[in-house]
């Protein structure tokens, strides 16, 4: 029972090692930033996992709301979402000025290319 | 001036003269002139600090703490004063030589040649002149840097690779052994002052005084023990002033002089006597002494064989070291000084005859003596004290060697020094006797051979007087030596 | 005033200096803001750690919420120590930065290139302060981004493949520090660093708790290029720009060695670390595989910027073996060679940033003859080089005799002959650059090259404002290899702080 009940974790533990997987293991650099992606969310929805409250609502001061989810994680999440996409953004903006300068962004034919040179 | 002034002034001054030896760099005679008033102000500077030190005085001074409990720190003692007379005495007869060899041969680079002649002799002061362990081994590795670009000086291939082989073995026994038995020795004893009666006494005993004497012994390669000497032979690709200067006066010498202090104020005579961890160090010196004889007999080069001859004499000093008893020490201290001027006279004759003749191989030397008697006069001289005959100074060095192989009981090493003499005989007198008495090479060549030039000539006859008149004074250096045999 | 808002400023003014640098446009408008900043935050640091060495830590509550709700600045001795090194770092690459920069990136890029180094520096000064571990992945964070662009700006376009990767990995090691400090949030509810060392010691059993401690491991360990995590590190120190190589080896590393340090000794504590984890089970192996694995690739390498960047692994490896001994000894030897390796490594790859701007490549072969031409930053890179090795009167030798000291202490024979013989490895690789500098003949040279040669095409010194910076790191490694009791002192205190007890 208790296993199911955590069903949370174990889809992020899935999505983080699908995640890293697919870094590790894809030579495409577009396929490598969505792993790295994966990788990231698994790790939200862990945070995210953690402050559910049973029966919590977010926290608004007002009357009948007594459990409140735990916000804090709420924000770091935020906070990790943003430097995510930054992180994606960035590794994007490499992957273009990559495929102008080798002419393609899969890894093998761009060592190979640096190999000859 | 105070002693203390005098330990600090003895290490600046060859620094401030390197550095307007660099300014003076355009005018040869002006820049040759700083050497000779820097060397001969330091060996006055030195000579101050000898009448105190005779009478028992330890003048000493502190820079700054280096580590925590480890300044750098100068104590003059009775062998360290002897090292800097040596030293610096040595080097206005080497810079007269100098002068002449590198002008001769129109030698390139000769402002940097002379810079780091300078910052060598400030190394030297500084190991003779250290009060502990730390301090030397600082100017240690500051000798073997500072001579790195001497030994290199022609810039060729053949430099670099016997600097490499110089360097390499230098470093990787500093480094890796002789850095390490010096943290070893800072663990065991808490200390590193050199004391007379070691400062090892009760904190090791048995197989670790045998294995730190091991890293010690092998970690002082300058000492060019064997098979550690390689570095010897291959830094004959220098021109000979530095060969002169390596071999006589600083870097071979700071060696056995270390291996000196470390026997004496590390270990301690007694300590290491009553161990019997030296027994071992007698019979490797003893060996050394003997096989770099043998190969000494084998080289044709002029400058090899004299090479492995002071490889050979160097295991004298190492085997009065390794003997500990009173005699041994004093025995090895004087081989030093005498070995020194000894060897001095012979690299600068094997330089004189290359300058003048052209010449560096000893079958090439058939009759040459004729035509450059004094050079080869001095030769004789030379070989005669680095075999040990009266009346030049050697003798004393091996007689006192003897009387200490006898103390310790060792009679095979006495044995070991008549036939090492004979050796000696063997690969020296063929020069001198072969100069005067063999048949000329046949034509003469293009250019008749004279003398060598006249710096040369008179830096030579100082040394080979040198050696005569070590031969009347050993009675002041032993009254100097003294204290360390007790 | 100011006085009390130090901690804060530390870390405002070259994060508002960053997009004024973006805004000024003009490269010669945004280096000066950025070197006025620069400075700046090395006065900050400076007084910050005087302030710690004389009345005992820090605290600083940012925008006044109390701790451990609000986040905290915490400056102790151990930081306050690594603040001064990337400071001081930051304010000496930034005078070099000028002349060095003009040549290597086209006009356009200028501006956004302070911009991104004081994102950097501010990143990085900012995991050092920080008291909040949610607070220090966001910093590490910002510090890594504007290093990817760093990187990536280098000319040759394998700058781009090594930017990737490192963001890569980087972005792999900072997620793993994420996990590790949700983790540990998940176990005690506050991410307060002080606060987590109180609560943590009851959890101290639990696998979430160590699965959090492998987590922040891993991910520290990728930052600071541990052994086998190290792979990034070549290849981004090798193509970046000159300026951009000097800066992250010598901070970069550094402080991510501080977050491994912080982690274990403060937050997590010696017990847990030392006892039930025994991490000198995994540091001492791991710094001993870098020391000799790096130092043999690094004789291998022809381009002298990977070898010193294989060079700096090994270097860390020496840091993390000290680390790994977790005594005080250790520990000050660790922390020592923080201070030494990051003046002797900047000092390096700065002189090696001059090379670049004379003869635009660093392989071995294009070096020949260059002991004549540019004799003094030659002899700065000698003098640096001994200090790699080891060479008494430089802050090397130091580090070295105090991390022999403290494997001797632990009676570790092994490790002590493994530091020494990473020494005579060391040897190896600088001799290989002395020998192509100095005993080979000059090339006829080739007036094709990309390099910024005096007019008349010789190849001349380095100008002044690219010397001076050089030479002042340098200097710096001999002189803190004489005149040790600031650093010896302070890194011994730091020492003592983090195993327990005093500041």
């Amino acid at each position: 029972m208790d296993a199911l009940g955590l069903y949370n974790y174990w889809i992020a533990i899935v999505l983080m090692m699908t995640g890293f997987y697919v870094v590790v293991s894809r030579g495409n650099l577009v396929k490598k930033i969505v792993g790295l992606n994966i990788f990231q969310t698994s790790v939200f929805i862990l945070y995210i996992s953690m402050s559910k409250v049973s029966g919590g609502t977010a926290p608004i001061l007002a009357e009948g709301f007594e459990t409140y989810s735990n916000p804090l994680p709420h924000v770091l999440i935020l906070t990790a979402i943003v430097v995510g996409v930054a992180t994606t953004a960035l590794g994007c903006a490499l992957v273009v000025r990559i495929n102008e300068a080798y002419g393609t962004v899969e890894e093998d034919e761009i060592q190979s290319q640096d190999q000859e040179a | 001036m105070s002693p203390e002034t005098a330990i600090l002034l003895s290490l600046g001054l060859p620094l401030a003269g390197a550095l307007l030896i660099a300014l003076a760099g355009r005018q040869p005679n002006l820049r040759e002139g700083v050497t000779l008033g820097t060397a001969g102000l330091l060996f006055l500077t030195v000579i101050t600090l000898v009448p105190g030190v005779m009478d028992g005085a330890r003048p000493e001074a502190t820079l700054i703490e280096m580590l925590p409990g480890l300044p750098l720190r100068f104590e003059v003692e009775p062998l360290g004063m002897l090292f800097a007379l040596l030293a610096s005495g040595l080097w206005i007869v080497n810079s007269i030589y100098s002068i002449g060899y590198m002008r001769a041969n129109q030698e390139t680079h000769q402002t940097r040649f002379y810079i780091c002649f300078a910052i060598a002799l400030a190394s030297t002061m500084g190991i003779a002149f250290a009060g502990n362990m730390l301090t030397l081994f600082v100017f240690y590795e500051a000798l073997t840097l500072s001579t790195y670009p001497l030994v290199t000086h022609r810039g060729d291939a053949a430099a670099k690779r016997g600097g490499r082989t110089y360097l390499g073995i230098l470093l990787c026994t500093s480094i890796g052994l002789q850095l390490l038995a010096i943290l070893w020795t800072w663990q065991l004893a808490g200390t590193l002052d050199f004391t007379v009666g070691g400062i090892l006494a009760g904190k090791a005993s048995g197989p670790v005084v045998g294995i730190l004497l091991l890293l010690y012994m092998y970690g002082i390669g300058k000492a060019a023990l064997m098979p550690f000497h390689r570095w010897l032979p291959a830094a004959m690709v220098a021109p000979t002033p530095v060969s002169a200067l390596l071999h006589a006066v600083a870097v071979v010498k700071a060696g056995v002089f270390t291996v000196m202090k470390v026997v004496v104020y590390i270990f301690g005579i007694d300590l290491l006597a009553a161990s019997g961890q030296n027994l071992w160090l007698i019979y490797l010196a003893a060996a050394s002494i003997l096989i770099a004889s043998l190969v000494a007999l084998t080289q044709d080069d002029l400058k090899a064989r004299l090479a492995y001859s002071t490889v050979s004499q160097l295991g004298y000093v190492v085997l009065g070291a390794a003997l500990a008893t009173s005699w041994g020490v004093i025995g090895g201290s004087m081989h030093i000084v005498m070995h020194a001027m000894g060897k001095i006279t012979l690299f600068f004759c094997a330089g004189a005859i290359y300058t003048a003749a052209h010449k560096t191989e000893v079958s090439e030397l058939s009759g040459l003596g004729r035509a450059m008697p004094f050079t080869f006069g001095a030769f004789l001289i030379g070989a005669l004290s680095i075999i040990g005959l009266p009346p030049f100074g050697g003798l004393w060095g091996k007689w006192y060697l003897a009387l200490g192989a006898l103390e310790a009981g060792q009679i095979a090493i006495v044995a070991v020094l008549m036939i090492s003499s004979l050796l000696n005989i063997a690969y020296l007198m063929p020069i001198p006797i072969k100069g005067f008495f063999g048949k000329g090479s046949g034509n003469p060549g293009p250019v008749e051979i004279k003398e060598a030039p006249l710096p040369c000539l008179i830096a030579i006859g100082i040394t080979a007087f040198g050696c005569l008149a070590l031969f009347f004074f050993p009675d002041s250096i032993y009254r100097l030596l003294y204290p360390l045999g007790l | 005033m100011i006085a009390a808002h130090l901690p804060a400023l530390q870390i405002v003014v070259p994060l508002v200096s960053a997009p004024l640098c973006l805004l000024l446009r003009r490269g010669d408008l945004a280096w000066a803001l950025a070197l006025a900043a620069s400075w700046a935050a090395l006065g900050c640091a400076a007084l910050l750690l005087q302030q710690v060495l004389s009345t005992g830590p820090i605290s600083y509550q940012l925008g006044g919420w109390a701790p451990p709700w609000g986040i905290e600045y915490r400056i102790d001795v151990v930081n306050g120590f690594v603040l001064l090194i990337v400071a001081a770092i930051g304010a000496v690459v930034l005078p070099y930065a000028r002349v060095s920069i003009a040549h290597e990136l086209p006009e356009d890029q200028h501006a956004a290139f302070y911009t991104a180094l004081m994102l950097c520096l501010t990143g990085l000064l900012g995991v050092t302060i920080t008291g909040d571990a949610f607070n220090l992945f966001v910093f590490l964070e910002i510090s890594s981004l504007s290093s990817y662009v760093l990187i990536a700006l280098g000319r040759d376009r394998r700058a781009l493949t090594a930017a990737f990767q490192y963001l890569v990995m980087g972005t792999i090691g900072a997620t793993f520090i994420v996990i590790g400090v949700g983790l540990l949030y998940m176990a005690t509810g506050t991410l307060n660093m002080l606060d987590l060392a109180e609560r943590l010691p009851p959890m101290a059993e639990s696998r979430t708790v160590l699965a959090a401690f492998a987590f922040l491991t891993v991910g520290a360990g990728l930052k600071l290029a541990l052994f086998p995590l190290h792979f990034w590190l070549p290849n981004a120190y090798a193509y970046a720009p000159s300026v951009v190589t000097a800066f992250l080896a010598a901070t970069a590393t550094k402080v991510s060695i501080y977050i491994l340090l912080r982690f274990f000794f403060t937050v997590f504590g010696t017990a847990y670390s030392l006892e039930l984890v025994t991490l000198e089970n995994l540091l001492i192996p791991l710094g001993v595989a870098a020391i000799l694995v790096c130092s043999t690739v690094a004789i291998f390498q022809t381009n002298v910027k990977r070898m010193l960047a294989y060079s700096s692994v090994a270097q860390v490896g020496y840091m993390v073996l000290g680390i790994g001994f977790a005594s005080t000894t250790g520990l000050t030897a660790g922390l020592v060679h923080l201070f030494n390796h990051a003046m002797t490594k900047g000092g390096l790859f700065l002189a090696l940033g001059c090379m670049v701007l004379r003869l635009g490549s660093v392989q071995l072969d294009s070096l020949a003859g260059l002991g004549r031409r540019m004799p003094l930053t030659m002899f700065a890179f000698v003098v640096g080089g001994l200090s790699l090795i080891g060479v008494p009167l430089t802050a090397g030798f130091i580090s070295k005799w105090v991390l022999v000291q403290a494997a001797l202490e632990q009676g570790n024979w092994f490790v002590a002959g493994v530091v020494l013989v990473g020494s005579l490895l060391a040897i190896v690789y600088v001799w290989r650059v002395i020998e192509a500098a100095y005993f080979r003949p000059a090339p006829g040279g080739d007036p094709a090259a990309p390099n910024a040669a005096a007019p008349g095409g010789e190849i001349v010194e380095a100008p002044l404002s690219m010397l001076i910076p050089t030479w002042i790191l340098i200097g710096a490694s001999i002189y803190f290899g004489i005149h040790t009791s600031l650093t010896l002192g302070v890194a011994e205190r730091a020492a003592r702080f983090l195993l327990g007890g005093g500041a």
